[in-house]
This record gives structure tokens, sequence and C-alpha cells, in this order.
């Protein structure tokens, strides 16, 4: 049995623009963005003050859940800003990214430096909304507080935050993949073995073909694939709601 | 011994002590475990009582069991690099 994770295929390699690389992940984000783009076009096609069709009913419910989640974690006052476009796009470039996976692709999502860029916008919102409401002086200021000796501690916590949310949206991807592997391998194996018993050439035929993959990794990619690369979604966009909300202030 | 045999036995004892590791660092995950058990029988006696409140107890469940997996996702991440990108291997291929 041969299990092997990797990092995503490299595809184009341009050593003249100082090492830049085109990697598989990139490709495939490109994708989701497209068939992203598209669904949008689709579902906003001649829209209707009363609407007739079921796609327009299928968008405003995509935009009021998406309000009404702003509403819950940032507070009333966001619904109108840019922010509920922001979080949208965010969970649906974030689901689409995962879903792509069972579709063959590698998931983009289970590479870091995805998620990683994502985690970095969120900081970059997080610091840019500290200082809007506290001013440069107050922003630093908070670094020393409650007393001055716990400056090297805040400053730890306030990089530890999009590096805890990357690595809880990559770890959570990557283990699904990892178990998904070790699990169709493992099925392999047992086929091969128990399929051998069967005397003659039939046995020898069969046991060539893992029949038992069938079925049970079908099961689990439900879980892994549909639910888990929805709940990441979601949570990913609630801790932004929740920090850059928090980082707002009143 | 010479230094080929005495080499390949140092990286020997690296990469099966790694594998150690990385099994012991998955005992990171018991504490996620009971704590996202806690939290989801809380939950459940909290919906039994008002049922009504459903929706909101479950996203919040939801979001506090995200939070409480930090620590597990952390030992896994270590626990992946030990096993497929380990960085303690390279001292020895001189």
């Amino acid at each position: 049995m041969d299990v092997q994770i990797s990092g995503p295929r490299i595809l184009l390699s341009i050593p003249q623009l100082g090492g830049f690389v085109l990697t598989e992940s990139v490709v495939t984000t490109w994708i989701v963005m497209l068939v992203l783009v598209l669904i949008c076009r689709f579902l906003t096609k001649n829209l209707e003050v009363r609407p007739t069709r079921k796609r327009q009913v299928i968008a405003e419910w995509m935009v009021t859940s998406i309000q009404g989640l702003v509403k819950n974690d940032m507070g009333p006052r966001f619904v109108e800003t840019n922010y509920v476009p922001f979080i949208g796009a965010l969970f649906a470039l974030s689901a689409g990214c995962s879903i792509s996976s069972v579709f063959g692709a590698k998931a983009p999502t289970s590479d870091l430096s995805t998620v990683l860029g994502w985690a970095v916008v969120v900081f970059i919102l997080i610091t840019y909304n500290k200082i809007r409401s506290g001013g440069i002086g107050g922003y630093l200021k908070s670094f020393t507080e409650p007393v001055f000796v716990m400056t090297p501690m805040n400053l730890i916590s306030e990089v530890a935050t999009p590096l805890s949310m990357t690595f809880r949206h990559f770890g959570n991807i990557v283990s699904g993949t990892v178990i998904t592997a070790l699990i169709y391998g493992g099925l392999a194996a047992l086929s091969h073995g128990v399929l051998g018993l069967i005397p003659g050439a039939v046995g020898g035929f069969l046991s060539q073909i893992p029949l038992f993959q069938f079925g049970l990794p079908a099961v689990l990619s439900l879980y892994f694939d549909f639910f888990s690369s929805f709940m990441q979604a979601f949570i990913f966009c609630t801790l932004t709601m929740v920090y850059v909300g928090g980082a707002a202030g009143d | 011994m010479d230094t080929q045999t005495t080499m390949i036995l140092a990286k020997a004892i690296v990469a099966g002590l790694s594998a150690l590791g990385a099994g012991c660092g998955m005992s990171g995950g018991i504490g996620p475990g009971i704590g996202e058990g806690y939290a989801v029988g809380k939950a459940i006696e909290s919906m039994a009582r008002q049922p009504e409140m459903r929706g909101t107890l479950t996203t919040t469940m939801f979001m506090g069991c995200a939070v409480a997996e930090t620590t597990g996702i952390y030992s896994l991440i270590i626990a992946l690099i030990l096993i497929f990108a380990n960085p303690l291997i390279g001292y020895f291929n001189f």
C-alpha cells in the first residue's frame, strides 16, 4: 500500500519572474471562481420587482441569509456595508474550493497557501478596523494592555489569530483527504487479499479489481466533501465576522 | 561501523522516533474530543429545555466545536509534518 501526501502539482514555472510558479490549486481556484461568476450571472438574469422565476427566489434567499449572518454576528449597522458581499464571496469561494474535490480536482483548500491568503486578507481587515476605530495611537496602546509586560503575549496572540484560522481550515480539509486516501488504500489491500482466496483464474482476475472500494468511500465523501466543506466555510466566515466586528467596536 | 552504515542507522532511528512522536502527538485529539462531547451534550440539554432556540443553539454549538477543535488540528498538523515532510531527516543528508 502506497499513500503519498504531497503539495499541489506545479503546472508552469517562470524563473525570469523571480521564480513564479503556477500551481494546480491556483488553476482550480480560477475555475471555481469562473463557475461562481457564471452561477451569479445565471441567478441574477432578468431581475424583477415581483419575482416570478425560481432562480430569483434562490438568489434573494442567498443574499438574505448572508445579510442575516452579518446582522447577527457583526451588528445591524454592517448590513448596508460592503462586508455582506465580502462574506458571501468568501463563503462561496471556500465552499466551492473544498467541493471541487468531488470532481476529481485536488481541493485548493488543502493547500496551505490558499487558506493563508484568505486569512491574511482577514488579518488586514481586522487591523484596518482596529486602527479606524481607535486611531493609530489607540491601536499601538492596545498591545500594552492590561500591563506593559504583556506586550510580547499580545503580539503573539495578534499573529495567532490568522494562523489558527488558516490551520483550522487547512487541517480539517487535509485530514479528510488523508483519511480518504487511507481508506482507499486499505480497501484495495483488503479486496486483493479476500478475493485472492477464490481459487483458480477467477480469483486471480477478481483480486486485481479493488471491488471493495465501491460504496463505502461514497458515504465518507458525503461527510468529508459536503458537510465538512460547508462547515469549514461557515466557520471561517463566522470567525471573520466576529473578529472584524469586534475590531470595529461600537 | 563505517560512516555509511552509521548514517543509515541514524536515519532509521530518526524516522522511527518521528513516527512514534506523530502517534504520541495525536493524543492531542483526546482533549478536543472530550470538550466537544461536553459542548454537544450541553447543547442537546438546552435544546430539550427550549426547543424553539434550536437554530441559534446549533449554530453556536458548531462554532464552539470548531474553536475547541483547534488544538486537535494543531497536533494533526505536527503529525502530518513528522510523517510526510520530516525536517529532522535532513540533518543526516551529507
